[in-house]
Parts: structure tokens; sequence; C-alpha cells
């Protein structure tokens, strides 16, 4: 070809009209999608009406982030390629050992068995999702997301399995997940969501999770992971945000476009905003502990983050929501009110029933104790230190001390009946109802009003201390039960006692 | 329009560094921190950020959708178009 | 309210009826004010146990865990079944003290108030 063919050719594609960003978007995706005439619409999307939510015109959706298929994969390959190189160095590095001290390993832990279960869960929900709504860009919103879901998954499998060939507690993270006690918190969180329909999911996990609560579960860890000298953690965390930022908009997008659509879908959405909030609130318990305890070295505390990130940010987001006829989540004051004991009731749950968790606990460091105090004037001092300072005389004396028994637990959230009286720390927060002759319990007014929604969802709940007690479990006796559930001896434990710090000792000279 | 304040979040690596730097000039009300290995950027109502703007910076031309690579979180109503994401809202 | 399903009518199982716990039934038993436990329990127990060999057998070992445990004056305490003050018949069974499968037993222990007087 001559240059003069060649100038000429370019000059006539420059002079090309383009689509913009936003056609190039609709052509590739909006437009690929049809009504079906040779069956009804309704039978092939038999599941996007039976909640009630009425949508007049699925035009009305709108695509915040316009990916076409051929930039999801171009970004999301290039992110790929950078973090595996950046997890390769790292294991190729012994970055295990620059963490700073082997406490905050148990982090991952909590992470990988609680929290990347999850992430394969969401990956097959938003693929449900995908399947069951009848607009064409929330389901090309949802299969990206779907797909974005398994990345998160592999990559966090990816990343903590080098902590495996160091440390307890990360072998079996599929199995003890769908048993053990409190990996049942966040496994039947998200099965409530999958089993709900594809609007109620959106909402629940879209919005309610990703968008108003999500900074609660993702700052806290991967910040703590950047603080402690987890770099592996910190590239995948960061890797998987530039993810969840679409997640997000897709969150808040879908509660919009609802409640643009009709004024009937205003009180359904309500009420799941309710529900949801309450659910992922009660869920971040294990957050809120991981946060104040977990890291040797401290980011912020559980009560900076929730007034950052939900007091400020949800407050901003709900009052832009307010035009809708939208007001803040039911039970939002009294998750402002638990603020300053959160953190410190649940890692008094994990001292108390260690010697059946996958993670190890302790008592905090003079200096820790110290920090809480600070951070928390108002309730650490009167109401927790006490119980630390006993529990350090129990060690000391060869004498650390668990709880004898096995706990009540709250039937919704499914956490160990743990949580006090709003307005009276001392006392516990007892709720109940009655159902077809039946008792149930409930840890606040919150889960209690999730029950009476939909009781018939929740008397099936599989409750791990019930169990037990049914002798589904493995047998009568503890040893049982925890052979059961794959919980090996070094797994479980106080750390001062255990393997890793064991190792961790003799690996860096370090306590 | 409202004032309740918005932020971007976004990694301190060598490709934001640029973007981080065309926030700060095109947006002077808006607050920046720096956390280990994040950048966070908040401000009262509305944040831009202008593809004109970083291209100035980098010395070649810039697609909006880079942001991609190094977006960590959000909050605020997304316009996404070709020459600028705005943050901002209603 | 009903559960809003794919159908109309839906029911579910109950996980946790009586019949499924081998004879047993369960009791959930809280001490008041003493948060060094970090809840109440769960206790499976025989419908037709008596209520003074719930306390001799089962309480007072559970609660030895407590530095305070020792030390409690089981003639002086007060008792809530559910949040209503109640007073037991030690020699009767569970049952007919009003303690059925799933029901709530609370322990309050005036003038003792946990570790330091801090209700742990």
């Amino acid at each position: 070809m001559t240059t003069a063919t060649a100038t000429a050719m370019a000059a006539r594609e420059a002079a090309r009209p383009k689509l913009s960003l936003k056609d190039k978007y609709a052509v590739l995706t909006r437009d690929l999608g049809w009504d079906t005439t040779y069956q009804p619409m309704d039978k092939v999307f038999p599941h996007d009406k039976f909640e009630g939510i009425v949508i007049h015109d699925w035009n009305g959706w709108e695509d915040p982030f316009r990916l076409t298929m051929d930039a999801y994969w171009k970004f999301q390959s290039e992110k790929e390629r950078k973090l595996y190189a950046i997890i390769d160095a790292f294991q190729q590095n012994n970055g295990q050992l620059n963490v700073s001290d082997a406490r905050y390993v148990n982090a991952l832990k909590l992470f990988l068995t609680g929290v990347s279960p999850l992430e394969y869960a969401a990956h097959r929900g938003f693929a449900m999702a995908g399947r069951s709504l009848r607009g064409v860009g929330a389901r090309v919103a949802c299969q990206m997301q779907s797909i974005d879901e398994l990345r998160h998954c592999q990559t966090q499998i990816h990343t903590i399995s080098h902590y495996n060939k160091f440390f307890n507690g990360f072998s079996d993270w599929r199995h003890l997940h769908d048993r053990l006690w409190y990996l049942s918190v966040p496994k039947s969180y998200f099965e409530d969501a999958m089993t709900a329909g594809p609007f109620e999911f959106i909402t629940a996990i879209s919005f309610s999770f990703e968008y108003v609560l999500t900074n609660l579960l993702f700052m806290p860890f991967m910040s703590g992971a950047a603080y402690n000298g987890d770099m592996a953690t910190v590239t995948f965390g960061f890797s998987a945000q530039s993810d969840e930022s679409r997640h997000m908009t897709l969150g808040l997008e879908v509660v919009k476009f609802m409640l643009e659509q009709d004024p009937a879908n205003l009180p359904i959405i309500q009420k799941w905003i309710d529900k949801w909030f309450w659910r992922g609130y009660r869920l971040l318990t294990l957050v809120a502990m991981m946060m104040d305890y977990m890291c040797p070295k401290r980011v912020m505390s559980w009560k900076e983050a929730w007034e950052i990130y939900f007091e400020q940010n949800g407050g901003a987001l709900f009052k832009d929501l307010a035009r809708y006829g939208i007001r803040m989540p039911k039970y939002h004051e009294q998750a402002a009110k638990e603020k300053d004991h959160l953190s410190h009731i649940a890692w008094g749950i994990f001292y108390n029933f260690n010697h059946a968790a996958a993670i190890h606990t302790w008592v905090p460091e003079p200096n820790e104790l110290d920090w809480l105090a600070q951070k928390y004037p108002d309730s650490f001092d009167q109401h927790y230190r006490p119980r630390f300072d006993y529990w350090k005389q129990q060690h000391d004396a060869g004498q650390r001390w668990t709880n004898p028994g096995l706990p009540m637990l709250c039937q919704i959230c499914q956490i160990p009946m743990a949580f006090t009286e709003p307005d009276d720390p001392t006392q516990v927060c007892y709720r109940h109802a009655e159902h077809n002759g039946e008792h149930y319990h409930f840890c606040s007014d919150g889960c209690r009003d999730v029950f009476l929604g939909e009781p018939e969802k929740y008397v099936q709940s599989w409750l791990p201390v019930h169990q037990i007690f049914q002798g589904n479990c493995g047998g009568a006796t503890l040893p049982e039960v925890l052979d059961w559930y794959h919980l090996k001896p070094e797994d479980r434990g106080d750390y001062a006692d255990s393997q890793d710090r064991a190792n961790w000792q003799r690996w860096t000279g370090h306590e | 329009m409202s004032d309740a304040p918005v932020f971007i979040a976004l990694q301190a690596t060598d490709d934001m560094r640029p973007v981080i730097e065309a926030i700060e000039a095109d947006n002077p009300h808006a607050t920046v921190n720096h956390y280990p290995a994040m950048v966070k950027i908040d401000a009262p109502g509305r944040l831009s950020i202008l593809r004109a703007s970083v291209e100035e910076r980098i010395g070649r031309t810039w697609d909006v959708q880079e942001l991609q690579l190094g977006l960590i979180s959000l909050a605020g109503h997304i316009d996404e178009t070709e020459d600028a994401f705005v943050l901002a809202w209603q | 309210m009903p559960v809003i399903a794919l159908a109309p009518g839906y029911t579910g199982e109950v996980r946790d009826r009586v019949e499924n716990f081998h004879g047993n039934q369960l009791v959930y038993f809280g001490w008041d004010q003493h948060r060094l436990f970090c809840s109440p329990f769960t206790l499976p127990l025989p419908p037709d146990m008596p209520f003074g060999a719930l306390v001799d057998n089962v309480l007072v070992p559970l609660l030895g865990a407590h530095p305070e445990g020792a030390a409690i004056d089981w003639a002086r305490v007060e008792w809530l079944r559910g949040d209503a003050p109640f007073t037991p018949d030690a020699q009767a069974s569970l049952t007919d003290n009003g303690l059925g499968h799933k029901s709530l037993l609370r322990l309050r222990t005036p003038g003792l108030a946990g570790i330091g007087g801090s209700f742990n």
C-alpha cells in the first residue's frame, strides 16, 4: 500500500462518526436483547414478578458504568496480570514474615472461612438474578458481577493459600464454612438472600451490603492488612475493590430504578432495606472484633469506622433517597448506641469458646488495653477491662478460662445471645416470639422483626447448637463434634499457647 | 444540588498519581487524605475527573474507563462519559 | 406475616421440634448481669427433671466456672421465667414449673455484682 493510500484511509477512518460511550454501550448490550415471541415473556422469566415489584419500563434502567464485554475483558485481565505478579513476588520473598505479628494472621483465617465462601455464593446468586430479571441492562450487570464474584473467590483463595503453608486453621475452610458454629452466621445470611427472589437478592446484596455496608467490610480488612504488613491481601483487596465500585453502583441503581418505576414498590423496598440493614449489621459483628482486637497495628476503632462509613456516608445516602420516600433503616439508632460495645461483645464470644473455634484468641497486651480504653472512654474500663484482667490472671496461673457449656443462639443472626439492651450494657437483650405454638428467641428488636416478617422461612434455621443436641454433628461429646468440624487441636485455643506463635518466634526471633 | 459528602478512593500507584493530581487541581473544594496504599478524596456535593486534565499530565491519550484499574471505592451518583467521570448527589 | 413465595401457602419445616431431641427438651439459662459468660446457655434436659436437680446437678457445676459461682446463696436467689419473676417448686418437674421446650430461665443474685462489681 502506498503512503498516500494509507493517509487517505486514516483520514476517512478519522472522519467516520464514532459512537459515544453511551451509544456504543447501548448497541453492544441492550440492543442484543429481545422480547420472545415463540414463548411468552412471563414463561421465559417466571421469577421476576412474584415479589410484587412492578416494572413498567425496563428501558428506564441507567447503566452507570458503561463497560462493554471487550472493555471488561481488557481491564479485568490487566488487573489479574498485576495481581498475580504481586502474589508471586510475595510468595518468593516470604512476605508472610513481614506481618506485624502472627496474631494478625487470625484475621485472614476469619476471612477465608467466613467471607470467601460468600464470594462464591454471590457468584451463584448473581447468575441466578441475571437469569431471572427480564431487563437486559440488569441482566448484563448481573452477569458481569457474577464473574467478578467468582474472580474474588479465586483470588482470595490464591492469595491466602500462601499463608496455609505456614499457619494453622486454613486448610479445611470450605468444610468449616458449612459446619462450624460461628460460620453459620455468614452462611445463613447469604442463604437467606439466595432463597429470596431476584429483586430482594439485589436489594440485599448489591444495595444493602455492597453499597450501604461494604466500606465496613473491605476498608477495615484491607487497611488492617496494609497497616500490618500483609501486602498480598492489600493487593488482592484493592484489585477486588475496583470491581466493588461497579457493584456499589448497581446496588444504588437498582433501588432508584425500582422506586422510580411504581409507587407500589416503596413499602416493599423499605421492608427489605430494614431487614437487610439489620442482617448485614449483625454480620459485621465479626469485622468489629477483627478491627479492635485482631490487628496488632490498629487502623481505627470500630466505633470510628461506624461513624465515618455509616453515620456520615450512609446518612448522606439516605438523605438523597428521602426524595423517593425512603427513610433511614429501622434500628439504626440502636446500632449507633451499640458502637461502644460491639467489638468487645464479639471478642468475648470467641474468647469464651476458643476451644471450639478455628482461630486463636488472646488477652490484649497492656498497651492494647489502653488503646481500647482511649477509643472507648464511655464503655471499656467500666464494662470490659475487668474481664480481661481476670482472664489474664487465670491464664498466667495455667488455667486458661473457657465457657463450660454451649451458648443460646439468636434464631435469625445465629450469633450467641451476647448482645445487650441498647440502654443497659450490663443486661443481655432477650427478645421472644411465639409461632404456631413454638418459641423463638432473638438477640434484638431487629432480628425479631425479621422473624415476624417471614416466620415460615426462619423456623427452618439450622442452628449449630441445636443441631449438636439433636445428635447431627458427629456425636454427643465435644471431641466428636470438633472432629466432625474437622477442627484440629492446633487450629484452636489461646494464641499464647499455639503452634502458630511458637513457629513465629522460631522464624522471626520476635514475640 | 446537595452538599452531602461524595468521595473517591484510589490506589496509591504510579498509574493513579496523575489522576489524583488532576482531581486535586480541578476540585479545589476537595480534601485529599493519604492512607497506606490508598488515597481518599472527599468533597462536599461533587467531584469531577476530567480526561483532558489527566492527559495533560501523562502525555498520552487517556480513556476515562482506565479509572477501573485503580478505583477502590466511591460514594455518590456516577455520570460517566468519554470526557469525564463525575460523582454527585442530587 | 406470610412469606411471599412463588406459590401461596408457603410453610417451612420446624427444625427444632422437641421430638428431635431424643427425649430431652431445650431450656435456655442465663445468669443476669454476669457477662463473663458471653451469653446464656442452651441446656438439653429431661422434661421431668425436678427443678432442684437442675440446680444441684447442672447449674451449680456450670456456674462454678465463675469466680462468684461458689458464693451463690441458692436460698436467696431470684428466678425469672421469660421476663416474669416466678418462684420455682424444687420438687416439681421442669414441665410442672412451666419450663417447657425452648423456655427461658433467668437467675438473679442481688448482692453479687460480678468481677469487681463490673457485672462480669
